[in-house]
């Protein structure tokens, strides 16, 4: 995703002399495209964060698009005070751009993953955070979105490869995509980790099970009038995130249905608790139930206790 | 034209006066640098209109005396009277640290170490317009406690940001007590020269030697005016008193404040 979101924004910056782009002494062998088209452009402000969103807030105010780059804890946690008092308190173009969606950086260690950022993020008013699934959907929403007035939050992925199957990178700002027209379980999944729903929805199907996955991938402006109609149709929804389970879209789906009064039943899939151990992307989300195997299991554990009830 | 009306002395007085009628605190703070606030609005800051998008950028970072900057605009003819007296009221754009909402303020501040990074970029957005404008910011001493003053403070020297001008309100008061038995700063000049500023000490109370010395800024590395100033300049009683930065007045001590500011004109 960050590779497609480097060659869009030279797209871009072709087009409109105000983008430049700032990271925090990252993106080896990604953002050289953008450096070696707009030397004049990019400026790396070193490993100093919160530094690099005042220096944007300023550059904002004084009419340029800045995008600000770095790995997710470091483009939003460590600058989070100088976010919430600069581009969105003055409600200035500045994007902010975190990649490293979950586990990502999987070997890295905790310091490295993006599990909060999604709650933090859509806190604050006027900040629109964009998940894009896979590439293809990231290209479509840059160019979207690239040109807000008001702030934003991008949410990358490091996979370059894979594609969410009929997606097709479709993207509309706070519109949903619906995969598939099952009736008997709603996934509702956002960014990178959707390849592993869909595939844990295709078992399903296998298994004899209809279901459906919506795709989020804007908030504010969120999917309400989208996602209400769809929770209309089932009884029992399954939220993924990559993600912390509190504050994300699981916290998004709740309190639609919630303030909706809808007698649709959430259960929450995303890590429940700091994580002790490195390793893979694909051992981490196994350990914390996001692989499409386990997300298949709770789904079948969650159905028969609805069989169950009846 | 009216900004030649900006005198530090009324600056004062429109200090005491708010901060007696709004029954607030921050007094000291704002008080010692009501010279450096008229030297910027008076001879300094290039600014036709508040709208102006080519005017120089003004960041009070210590945002906690905003009632001095206030005063300024006040007196610049950019805030009305009216506006004014609304001072810490309900509803107003006017409180205790400036916000963004209000015209004259081109930065909303309050979170001390948050300026100088939102004046670098200021001053970063010039040179890569290639306009000569420039940016100014205003720091408290106990502001340089905080590491972000430092990571703008490398970035501006790397970047040779000469259009960028810090100056230091070295009152030597923090909140709780003294910045020398609290965290100690000095050698202030020595360190802002180690990350390759410009660096003048100078009267915070001298207005002839503010002007001066900004005038004659010449180098293409960022500058900052380490100013020495007395915390609650002005007010026998208040000056270099730790309880001023919080207290408020009682109407005898307004009385005795305005008094010593009379006969002192």
């Amino acid at each position: 995703m960050r590779k497609a979101f480097a060659a869009t924004l030279v797209e871009l910056a072709e087009q409109d002399p105000r983008i430049v782009l700032m990271t925090g002494d990252l993106g080896y062998m990604v953002l050289e495209p953008f450096i070696e088209r707009f030397p004049g452009r990019f400026i790396n402000a070193g490993v100093a964060e919160q530094n690099m969103v005042g220096l944007a807030t300023g550059l904002a105010e004084a009419g340029f698009i800045p995008f600000v780059y770095s790995i997710i804890p470091f483009a939003t946690l460590r600058p989070f005070e100088f976010i919430r008092n600069g581009p969105i308190v003055h409600q200035l173009p500045v994007r902010i751009v975190g990649v490293g969606s979950g586990f990502d950086y999987g070997q890295n260690g905790v310091s490295h993953y993006g599990l909060e950022d999604i709650s933090i993020m859509r806190t604050q008013p006027g900040m629109t955070v964009i998940a894009p699934a896979d590439h293809l959907q990231t290209t479509a929403a840059l160019k979207a979105a690239w040109d807000l007035p008001s702030p934003i939050y991008f949410r990358l992925g490091k996979d370059h490869e894979t594609i969410v199957p009929g997606l097709e990178g479709r993207f509309e700002m706070g519109r949903l995509q619906r995969l598939g027209n099952g009736g008997d379980l709603l996934f509702v999944a956002i960014g990178n980790i959707v390849p592993e729903v869909v595939d844990a929805a295709d078992k399903l199907r296998a298994s004899g099970v209809s279901c459906s996955v919506a795709v989020i991938s804007s908030l504010n402006p969120s999917p309400d009038a989208d996602l209400i109609e769809l929770l209309r149709e089932f009884t029992l929804v399954m939220t993924v995130e990559a993600h912390y389970i509190n504050g994300g879209i699981g916290s998004y789906v709740s309190e639609i249905i919630a303030e909706q009064n809808m007698s649709c039943r959430v259960v929450r899939c995303g890590v429940d608790k700091m994580p002790d151990v490195t390793g893979s992307q694909s051992y981490l989300r196994q350990k914390h139930g996001l692989s499409a195997g386990a997300l298949l299991k709770t789904a079948l554990t969650e159905l028969s206790s609805e069989d169950a009830d009846e | 034209m009216k900004g030649s009306l900006v005198q530090a002395r009324d600056i004062r007085k429109i200090i005491l006066e708010q901060s007696h009628r709004a029954h607030v605190g921050h007094i000291g703070s704002s008080l010692s640098i009501a010279d450096i606030m008229a030297v910027l609005y008076r001879e300094v800051l290039r600014i036709s209109e508040p709208s102006d998008a080519e005017r120089d950028r003004f960041i009070l970072s210590k945002g906690h005396a905003a009632l001095a900057l206030y005063a300024a605009l006040h007196l610049k003819g950019w805030v009305s009277k009216s506006e004014l007296d609304s001072f810490c009221g309900d509803g107003t754009l006017l409180g205790v640290h400036p916000e963004h909402g209000l015209q004259g303020v081109d930065f909303a501040t309050g979170s001390l170490g948050h300026g100088l990074s939102m004046g670098a970029g200021a001053a970063l957005g010039a040179k890569m317009q290639e306009s000569d404008r420039r940016a100014f910011v205003l720091l408290s001493d106990a502001e340089c406690n905080e590491g972000s003053v430092w990571e703008a403070a490398m970035f501006a020297a790397h970047h040779k940001l000469g259009n960028l001008c810090a100056i230091v309100d070295l009152n030597g008061q923090q909140a709780l007590g003294y910045t020398e038995e609290i965290l100690t700063l000095s050698p202030l000049h020595d360190r802002w020269k180690a990350f390759g500023w410009d660096v003048h000490e100078v009267d915070g109370h001298d207005q002839q030697e503010i002007s001066s010395t900004i005038e004659n800024l010449s180098s293409d590395q960022p500058h900052v005016l380490i100013a020495h100033t007395t915390f609650g300049k002005g007010v026998s009683y208040m000056e270099n008193k730790i309880k001023w930065h919080y207290w408020p007045m009682s109407d005898e001590e307004y009385e005795r404040a305005i008094e010593e500011m009379e006969c002192c004109k």
